[in-house]
C-alpha cells in the first residue's frame, strides 16, 4: 500500500515549483499575458529543457514516457503559477491524442518534434453547439479527387495562433453517433486557415476560432483510421478532465495561500483580519475541501493507466469536484482581499478567472455529475 | 533534463495491501461469517445503537468478549497490554470489515479507543493492570466526563473541582452530554485541581468509579427520541489520589492525546461509504413522481455530489494511511476528517430524505416505514456527530490556526 507520489514524482513537483517560482512570478505572468498571443518563446524553451514537452512522449520517440499522474503533478504546479505556456494544449492534450490515435508513421513523424518543442500542436474539437458528445462533431470535409476539402469552423481552440499543427475532430461518416468521427492532422499554415482570437476573461490562456475556407488536405491528413476517432476523443476527454482538475488543485492552493498571507498582515478594527473567525472559518472551509481533493485528483490521474475500468468515472469525479472547489476558493480568496481584490492591479483576479474558465472547460460540474451517475450504473 | 528523467521508475502508486495483510482479512471475514451474531431486537449493527434495555447490554458485552477471544479487539495495542501490536494497516482492515459486515458496535468502544490508549501512554502500572484487561472484554464500560453546562466548546473553562483531602480527591460539580453514563462502570474525567492557575494549567485527568457514593446520573433524552447521554452530578465524591492519570494539573495535555482518537473515531470513511451504498440501494428501489427515483435529474445530481465527496474522503484516508505507514508527517488530518466526514454523513442522510419524500418523516414503528426509519433518525444522529467531539466551528478554528497559521482570536 502506497497511495502517494513516487520519489521521482515528488522531485518533479518540487523542481517544477521551484522553476516556476523563479521564472514565472506573478509579474511575469502579467507581462506574458499582455503579449498578443500570451506566449514567451524564451520561457517555453526553458520548459522544453526541463523536459516538460516530452513528459508524455514515449522514450522511443525521444520523450520521458511518463503517465497522467506525472502530467497532473506538473499541471498542478502550472495551475499554481498560472504561467501561460502551451503545456496543457500541446504537451499534454495534443501529444496524448497523437499517442493514442496516430499511426506508427505519424507518431514517428510528429512526437519527436513535440518532445523537443520544435512543434506546438493543439486540439480543435468544439463547435458552435459547445458539445462534448459525438453529436457535437458536425464539421464535415468534402471528398475531393486528391483527398479532402474542409470548410467551417472550430471554437475555443487553445493556443491556435502559436500552434504549428492542428488536430481537428471532423465527421467523415453519416449520422451523428460515435461511428463516423475522424481526426485530421492539419498544419496551421495550410492555405485557407484563419485564426481569430476569442477574447476571454482569462488573459493567461488564449482561445481562438479556427476558420477553414476550402482547405485542401491530402489523404495522409487522417490521424489514425477513418471513422474510428471517437474512442480517442473519449480518452482525451478523460485526460483533459484530470489535467484541468490538476491545474485547479494548484490554483486553489495558491489562491488560498495568497488570501491567508494577506489576512495575516491586513489590519482592521485594530487587529489582523486573520484573527477574526469570519475570515478563519472560510479559510478553513477552503482548506478542508482542497486537501481531500488532492487525493481524489491523484487517484483519478493514476487510474488513467493504473485502473482503466474506473478511469472515466474517476476523471469525471475529479473534474466535477475540483471545478467546484476552485471556483469557491477563488471567490472566497477575492472576498478575503476585500476592495484591493477587486482591482486589476492586484493579482488574485487572474486565479478567479482561470477558475471560471476551468469550470466550463471540458464539461461543467453538473455535466460531470450526470456522467458519474451514468458510469455508476444509476 | 531534470525532473523525472529516470522515466523507468516503477515504484508506482500501489492501492493493494500485502498478501499477508489480505490473508488476515480473509481469516477475519471467514471468522465473521461464522460468529457474527444474528440481528435481533437486542443485537443491532450500526454506530448509534441505544443500550436502553439490559438485555442489549448483556448481548453487547458477550459480542465484545467473543471478538476478544478470537483476537480481534484492540489489535493495535502492544502485546504486553493484551493487544497484538498489529500494524495500522491491520487495524484499518479490522475496522473496515467490522463495519462492512455490519457487526454490532463495541459497547466498550470508549474504553478501547480513548481511555485505554491514554492509560497505555500516561497511566501507572497499577492503573494499567487494574483497567486494561477489563476494558478489553467490556467488563468495564467507560464514559467520558468532559463537557459541563458552562463548558462546551470552551472545554478548558470547566468548573467541576477536585480538592485534595489526604489520599483522596473530593469531587463536586456537574458533567453533561455524557454518553453511556447510565451504563458505565467508570468515568475518565477532567476536573479543576488548581482554580488559581490559568484555565488550561489547573486541570487534572482522573478515573472515577461510577458506583462511588455521591454520584447521580440523570439520563437525557436525545433529539432522536432515544436515551444516549446523561447529566452526571458529583456531590462530595471521594476518589483515591491513585486514580490520577499523568501529573497533577497536567490533565489538559493528557486529554488532548485522546481527542485525536475521538475525532478519527467519529470520522470513519468506511462507515461513510456504507451509508452512501445504502443511499444508492434506497434510491434504486424507490420511485419519485411516478418514475424510478434514480431517473430524477435533481436526485442524480445530489447523489453524485455526495458520492464524489465520499470517494474523495476514501482516497484521502488511503493517503493518510500511506503517510503513516511510510513515516510521512501527518499534518492537520484528524480535524479535517472530523469536520468533513460528519457534515458529509449528515448530507447523505439529507439526500435520502429527499428521495423518501413524505415517507422521510416516518419513525421506526410507523406503517409504510422504509429502512426501519433509520434515515430520519440518522439525519438527526449525524447532526449530533457534527457537534460532539468538538463542533465544526471548533474544528475550523483548529484548522485555521494549526493548518494555515492564522492567529488565535481574542
Amino acid at each position: 500500500m502506497d497511495f502517494g507520489l513516487t520519489a521521482d514524482q515528488q522531485m518533479l513537483a518540487d523542481s517544477a515549483r521551484e522553476f516556476l517560482a523563479a521564472e514565472s512570478p506573478a509579474t511575469t505572468v502579467r507581462r506574458i499575458s499582455e503579449d498578443a498571443h500570451a506566449f514567451s518563446p524564451e520561457l517555453f524553451r526553458a520548459m522544453v529543457e526541463q523536459g516538460w514537452t516530452g513528459l508524455l512522449v514515449p522514450e522511443q520517440h525521444g520523450g520521458l514516457g511518463l503517465g497522467m499522474l506525472d502530467a497532473a503533478v506538473l499541471l498542478t504546479e502550472l495551475g499554481r503559477s498560472l504561467t501561460p505556456a502551451p503545456i496543457l494544449s500541446s504537451a499534454v492534450l495534443a501529444t496524448g491524442l497523437l499517442c493514442s490515435a496516430g499511426s506508427a508513421a505519424q507518431k514517428k513523424q510528429w512526437l519527436p518534434k513535440l518532445a523537443t518543442g520544435e512543434v506546438i500542436a493543439t486540439v480543435a474539437w468544439l463547435e458552435e453547439g459547445d458539445r462534448l458528445d459525438p453529436g457535437g462533431v458536425l464539421l464535415k470535409p468534402r471528398r475531393a479527387r486528391s483527398g479532402l476539402r474542409l470548410s467551417g469552423s472550430k471554437l475555443f481552440v487553445m493556443d491556435a495562433e502559436i500552434a504549428h499543427l492542428l488536430l481537428v475532430a471532423v465527421r467523415t461518416g453519416a449520422g451523428s453517433g460515435e461511428a463516423g468521427v475522424s481526426l485530421l492532422l492539419v498544419p496551421r499554415d495550410t492555405p485557407g486557415i484563419a485564426v481569430t482570437p476569442l477574447p476571454s476573461i482569462d488573459v493567461t490562456r488564449r482561445v481562438y476560432e479556427v476558420k477553414f475556407d476550402d482547405v485542401v488536405l491530402g489523404p495522409d491528413a487522417l490521424l489514425g483510421r477513418e471513422g474510428t476517432a471517437w474512442k480517442h476523443l473519449a480518452r482525451l476527454l478523460d485526460s483533459a478532465c484530470v489535467a484541468i482538475a490538476a491545474e485547479s488543485q494548484g490554483g486553489s492552493e495558491r489562491a488560498l495561500h495568497m488570501a491567508v498571507e494577506y489576512a495575516k498582515v491586513r489590519e482592521q478594527f485594530g487587529r489582523v483580519i486573520g484573527s477574526f473567525q469570519a475570515i478563519k472559518h472560510i479559510a478553513a472551509e477552503c482548506f478542508s475541501e482542497i486537501e481531500p481533493s488532492r487525493s481524489l485528483l491523484w487517484y483519478a490521474a493514476w487510474a488513467q493507466q493504473g485502473s482503466p475500468r474506473d478511469a472515466s468515472r474517476a476523471a469525471a469525479m475529479a473534474k466535477a469536484r475540483l471545478s467546484d472547489v476552485y471556483s469557491r476558493t477563488t471567490n472566497r480568496a477575492v472576498q478575503i482581499h476585500g476592495g484591493i481584490g477587486f482591482t486589476w492591479e492586484h493579482d488574485i483576479h487572474f486565479w478567479f478567472k482561470r477558475a471560471r474558465c476551468n469550470e466550463a472547460a471540458f464539461g461543467n460540474p453538473a455535466w460531470h455529475r450526470e456522467r458519474v451517475a451514468l458510469l455508476s450504473g444509476w | 533534463m531534470t525532473a523525472g528523467a529516470g522515466g523507468g521508475d516503477t515504484s508506482d502508486m500501489d492501492l493493494t495491501h500485502s498478501a499477508e495483510d489480505e490473508a488476515f482479512r480473509r481469516e477475519l471475514k471467514a471468522w465473521l461469517r461464522k460468529h457474527l451474531p444474528r440481528r435481533s431486537r437486542y443485537v443491532d449493527g450500526g454506530d448509534d445503537f441505544s443500550y436502553d434495555d439490559p438485555r442489549r447490554v448483556t448481548a453487547a458485552r458477550a459480542w465484545q468478549h467473543t471478538l476478544y477471544q478470537a483476537g480481534y479487539v484492540a489489535i493495535g495495542w502492544p502485546t504486553e497490554f493484551g493487544g497484538r501490536g498489529a500494524s495500522i494497516v491491520r487495524q484499518t482492515i479490522l475496522s473496515e470489515e467490522l463495519i462492512r459486515n455490519r457487526a454490532p458496535s463495541l459497547i466498550g468502544g470508549m474504553g478501547l479507543q480513548m481511555v485505554g490508549p491514554t492509560l497505555i501512554r500516561h497511566g501507572t502500572p497499577a492503573q494499567q493492570q487494574e483497567h486494561l484487561p477489563k476494558i478489553l472484554v467490556a467488563d468495564e464500560i467507560w464514559c467520558q466526563g468532559y463537557s459541563e453546562p458552562g463548558s462546551g466548546s470552551d472545554l478548558a473553562s470547566l468548573r467541576t473541582r477536585a480538592e485534595i483531602d489526604g489520599d483522596f480527591f473530593i469531587v463536586n460539580g456537574q458533567k453533561v452530554w455524557t454518553s453511556a453514563a447510565q451504563l458505565a462502570d467508570w468515568m475518565f474525567c477532567l476536573v479543576r485541581t488548581d482554580p488559581s492557575a490559568p484555565k488550561h494549567k489547573g486541570i487534572s485527568y482522573i478515573l472515577i468509579d461510577m458506583k462511588t457514593p455521591g454520584i447521580t446520573v440523570r439520563p437525557l433524552r436525545q433529539m432522536t427520541g432515544e436515551p444516549g447521554f446523561s447529566e452526571v452530578f458529583f456531590n462530595d465524591v471521594r476518589v483515591p489520589r491513585t486514580n490520577l492519570v499523568g501529573k497533577l494539573n497536567e490533565g489538559w495535555n493528557v486529554a488532548n492525546s485522546t481527542l485525536q482518537f475521538e475525532r478519527n473515531m467519529l470520522a470513519s470513511t468506511t462507515r461513510t461509504q456504507q451509508r452512501m451504498n445504502d443511499l444508492v440501494a434506497l434510491t434504486q428501489r424507490r420511485t419519485k413522481n411516478g418514475v424510478k427515483a434514480t431517473r430524477d435529474p435533481a436526485v442524480r445530481q445530489r447523489m453524485a455530489d455526495v458520492l464524489i465527496r465520499t470517494e474523495a474522503m476514501k482516497y484521502h484516508a488511503l493517503k493518510q494511511l500511506s503517510d503513516e505507514i511510510h513515516g510521512r508527517p501527518p499534518g492537520i488530518g484528524a480535524s479535517i476528517n472530523k469536520l468533513v466526514t460528519t457534515e458529509l454523513n449528515h448530507d447523505i442522510c439529507a439526500v435520502a430524505l429527499e428521495v423518501l419524500g413524505s415517507y422521510g418523516q416516518l419513525r421506526r414503528d410507523a406503517p409504510h416505514v422504509e429502512d426501519k426509519g433509520s434515515w430520519p433518525k440518522d439525519h438527526m444522529f449525524t447532526l449530533g456527530l457534527v457537534i460532539g467531539g468538538g463542533t465544526s466551528q471548533i474544528q475550523k478554528n483548529i484548522i485555521s490556526e494549526r493548518g494555515l497559521g492564522l492567529p488565535k482570536g481574542s
